[in-house]
């Protein structure tokens, strides 16, 4: 696919209004982290504790990262590969951790086993939390990759794990360090379970140094320093990532179906099984004891309100994100170069940043600019779409990757202009992929706290924000019942999105 | 209403707070009234609320009701409202910051925005909880206290050295999460010295303390005799008295009352900012929080200490003077960062 294209205005200039969108909280980070002159920023970073912090946060990102791969991966291949009966439904299940907001779970946690808490409890919970990034894009390769290779590779007298690793692995790798990529930024920016786990990490201390220590040049230069971090991934990713690899025979491939040997399935199970107690089990029935414990009486028809402004805020969310990230897949998946390189790294390297940054800078931006939209749901919404645009993007872009390009030449050849032959054969066939990205802000914007909490317009209450207020009063009984409504309601765009990313796999 | 006929406090204590409570509320109203009725009646203002809602809401509907003046409030922790307030700067919406905490408010002063409050409002509180430069007032104070079951330990150790003894070891409950515990050891790092600071949380740290997530689970747990002593607020004892009956409360309050960290009050208030156009309106409200209404209001729904004279409060408690807190200026408590690397590097911050 190494054509080179010029990419149509049409396409570029709103990709690249999505690129200049997702920077925009740069322009605060460097007004506030230059607010006290370059000496104070500079002293800032190469202070001997942000050192530490640096250390133990890449630490933290190298070893979730690692496990997120090992169990993503292991899982995508039981759900895709092995005879296993339900597939389709444990797929499902094994991506709903997704549905369950990294606070959470880490509380659910910490009250289960309090001696947790530290480097131990972060890595397990944003494991936990976090290797569906990895799972469902393996699942979807896993699915596309020619089965045959394996095949021949058994027959040449390779053994099945040997097979496995040598070869099937190397199909996947794409899916896997694009996951990766997803799993890292998320580590990075991720407060809730960090801080539940009280392990002091960049975020930990952004948070601190805006809320304990009223120091927003601190905080915004050691943001800067998670951008020029997530940089570093991305550049690194980059490099990583290979060609995805072709099918070598013609015709049909295969079913991906066959009779793993059990010795590899058991093992694999017994990781899947781990994820689905661990991930959903402990989060789950925590929130249903905190719910029936609860002395407090649940204002149900508050419930019910906060229920129905989570599911509209997230959709819009969703929606607006789509929107934007259309155009920039677009451009990454069928018009590489330069400027597809460079939009990318744009919309990516603001995700490693925490909620609170994102947002403090929209209310920098905001009440300065269009101070009529202040403390309203469009400034609230837009916010949002600078946190989730990488993560619609990923998918819209490896969607339309994977649907043929033979298509649209014939599209072109029969006459049809190219951004007619973009909006008649592209985006059609990349539905399933926008389709699981737009889930994927859903999701994303139902459960985030920081974000609500500092844009939404005033006095409306979100389900993310209704845990937050009856946390913080000592009475747990009363987050039951939100906690509860937020996982189910976050496992329907959870289901959609697990369900179309691979659809074709678990058929 | 269990709470008066089950507990050791004075029926007639609440009866006559409850009195006053309504029979204050009118005359507070007429003194806003006659000042202010054109200009703030039926006027919008903004609050920024560090203070939750499910405690506060009905105070706020109270206002609303008493002086027409209506609210929009936004709930948030005190110190992210104080970081929001920063970044929005000279344009924000914001009429009033209510904080949890004095650090929070002083972090909005010190950066200018906050404009000086009148002579009737600052005088109405003790200069020790009030803001130096006259910019914002307590509204309510929160002591600290050792809670001790009296069942395992007879007499209270009488000073926070007291608590290092081995025979304590595992026995004390704190909640290192809690911003009252940081701001307690912010005090103590402000009475005693970084070096001082760091020598008792080494000592403390030895002694091998149990960590609970909130100060609720610490009063339970010395409640139900799974530890002995507890560093909290003195309001969680009577919040569990009102909920469960005095009678099956064991725990007690102990007051170090030696001006020592132990003893800190900290506070929660009020500023008003001074970006704000409807300044008479806002001032109506913090004079609403310091009335015998506001006040009773504190006393009686959260167990705190009232900040004006004249307002009954709980008898068994000792009184706000005879606490002796630690002559600090509560504003140095926004150094809470320095407190969270010190309890870091003593090994007390991830337990």
């Amino acid at each position: 696919m190494s054509r080179v294209l010029r990419a149509p205005v049409a396409i570029v200039a709103p990709a690249m209004l999505a690129g200049v969108v997702a920077l925009l909280p740069l322009i605060y980070l460097m007004d506030a982290s230059l607010s006290q002159g370059f000496g104070a920023a500079v002293r800032e970073i190469i202070d001997a504790r942000t050192t530490i912090l640096l250390i133990r946060t890449i630490l933290l990102t190298l070893i979730v990262t690692t496990l997120c791969v090992m169990v993503g991966t292991i899982n995508a291949w039981l759900v895709v590969r092995s005879s296993l009966p339900f597939r389709p439904v444990l797929l499902i299940l094994l991506a709903m951790p997704l549905a369950i907001p990294s606070y959470l779970s880490a509380f659910a946690w910490v009250s289960w086993i309090p001696t947790m808490k530290g480097f131990f409890g972060a890595s397990i919970v944003l494991t936990l939390a976090s290797y569906p990034y990895v799972m469902l894009p393996v699942a979807a390769m896993l699915r596309s990759a020619d089965p045959m290779l394996e095949d021949i590779a058994r027959s040449l007298g390779v053994g099945a794990y040997s097979a496995i690793l040598q070869v099937t692995l190397k199909q996947v790798a794409p899916a896997i360090w694009a996951g990766s990529l997803l799993v890292a930024l998320y580590v990075v920016s991720d407060f809730g379970a960090v801080a539940t786990m009280r392990l002091e990490t960049f975020t930990w201390v952004i948070y601190g140094a805006y809320r304990a220590g009223f120091n927003p040049t601190r905080a915004a230069t050691l943001a800067l320093m998670l951008v020029a971090l997530a940089l570093l991934l991305i550049l690194l990713e980059k490099r990583l990532r290979t060609r995805v690899s072709q099918r070598i025979g013609s015709g049909t491939a295969r079913s991906t179906v066959r009779r793993a040997p059990l010795t590899v399935v058991a093992p694999a199970s017994i990781i899947a099984i781990t994820s689905l107690g661990f991930g959903i089990g402990v989060p789950l029935i925590s929130s249903i004891r905190w719910a029936r414990n609860g002395t407090a009486t649940t204002d149900w028809s508050e419930v019910f309100g906060t229920i129905i402004s989570s599911f509209w805020i997230g959709l819009l969310t969703g929606t607006a994100t789509v929107l934007l990230a259309l155009p920039v897949g677009i451009l990454l998946a069928r018009f590489k170069g330069p400027l597809a390189n460079i939009t990318e790294g744009s919309v990516f390297v603001t995700h490693s940043l925490p909620g609170v940054v994102v947002a403090l800078s929209v209310v920098y931006l905001g009440i300065n600019l269009v101070r009529p939209l202040y403390q309203q749901l469009p400034l609230l919404i837009f916010g949002q779409v600078i946190i989730f645009l990488p993560l619609v993007v990923g998918a819209v872009r490896t969607s339309i990757e994977q649907s043929r390009i033979a298509l649209e030449d014939v599209s072109r050849s029969l006459g049809v202009s190219r951004m007619a032959t973009i909006f008649r054969v592209t985006i059609p066939l990349a539905v399933p992929g926008i389709a699981a990205g737009g889930a994927l802000a859903v999701l994303g914007a139902m459960k985030e706290l920081p974000t609500t909490l500092i844009l939404r317009p005033t006095s409306v209450e979100t389900l993310a924000t209704s845990i937050w207020k009856h946390s913080v009063v000592s009475d747990f009984g009363a987050v039951g019942p939100y906690a509860v409504a937020l996982m189910f309601l976050a496992a329907l765009p959870t289901a959609l999105l697990s369900h179309v990313a691979v659809a074709k796999s678990v058929k | 209403m269990k709470l008066c006929n089950r507990s050791n406090l004075r029926v007639t204590s609440f009866a006559l707070l409850l009195a006053m409570f309504s029979a204050c509320s009118g005359t507070t109203t007429e003194t806003a009234g006659s000042t202010t009725a054109v200009q703030t009646n039926g006027e919008t203002i903004t609050i920024y609320s560090g203070r939750n809602e499910t405690l506060m809401s009905a105070l706020f509907t109270q206002f609303s009701n008493e002086t027409g003046v209506k609210l929009e409030v936004r709930y948030g922790d005190s110190g992210e409202l104080a970081a929001l307030l920063l970044t929005e700067g000279d344009k924000s919406p914001a009429d009033i910051f209510f904080a949890q905490d004095a650090g929070a408010l002083g972090a909005v002063e010190s950066a200018g925005l906050l404009s000086p409050l009148p002579s009737d409002v600052t005088d109405a509180v003790d200069a020790k909880f009030r803001s130096k430069n006259g910019k914002w007032v307590a509204t309510s104070g929160r002591a600290r206290v050792l809670i001790y079951n009296p069942d395992l330990v007879a007499s209270p150790p009488t000073s926070l050295d007291d608590l290092l003894d081995p025979k304590f070891e595992k026995k004390i409950g704190y909640a290192p999460s809690n911003a009252s515990w940081q701001s307690f050891v912010t005090a103590l790092r402000l009475t005693r010295g970084e070096a001082g600071a760091r020598a008792w949380l080494t000592g403390l740290a030895a002694n091998k303390p149990i960590a609970y997530e909130k100060n609720g689970a610490v009063r339970d747990a010395v409640n139900s005799g799974e530890i002995s002593l507890g560093l909290i607020n003195h309001y969680y004892l009577y919040e569990l008295i009102s909920k469960i009956g005095a009678d099956k409360v064991v725990a007690k309050n102990h007051f170090f009352k030696d001006q020592d960290a132990g003893s800190l009050v900290n506070i929660a208030g009020v500023g008003v900012l001074a970006s704000s156009k409807k300044t008479e309106a806002a001032l109506s409200m913090v004079r609403y929080l310091l009335s015998v209404a506001g006040q009773s209001y504190f006393a009686g729904k959260t167990f705190e200490y009232p900040m004006t004279p004249g307002v009954i409060q709980f008898v068994s408690l000792p009184s706000l003077m005879e606490l002796n807190s630690p002559p600090i200026d509560l504003a140095d408590l926004k150094t809470i960062e320095e407190t969270q690397e010190l309890l870091e590097r003593v090994g007390l911050l991830t337990k």
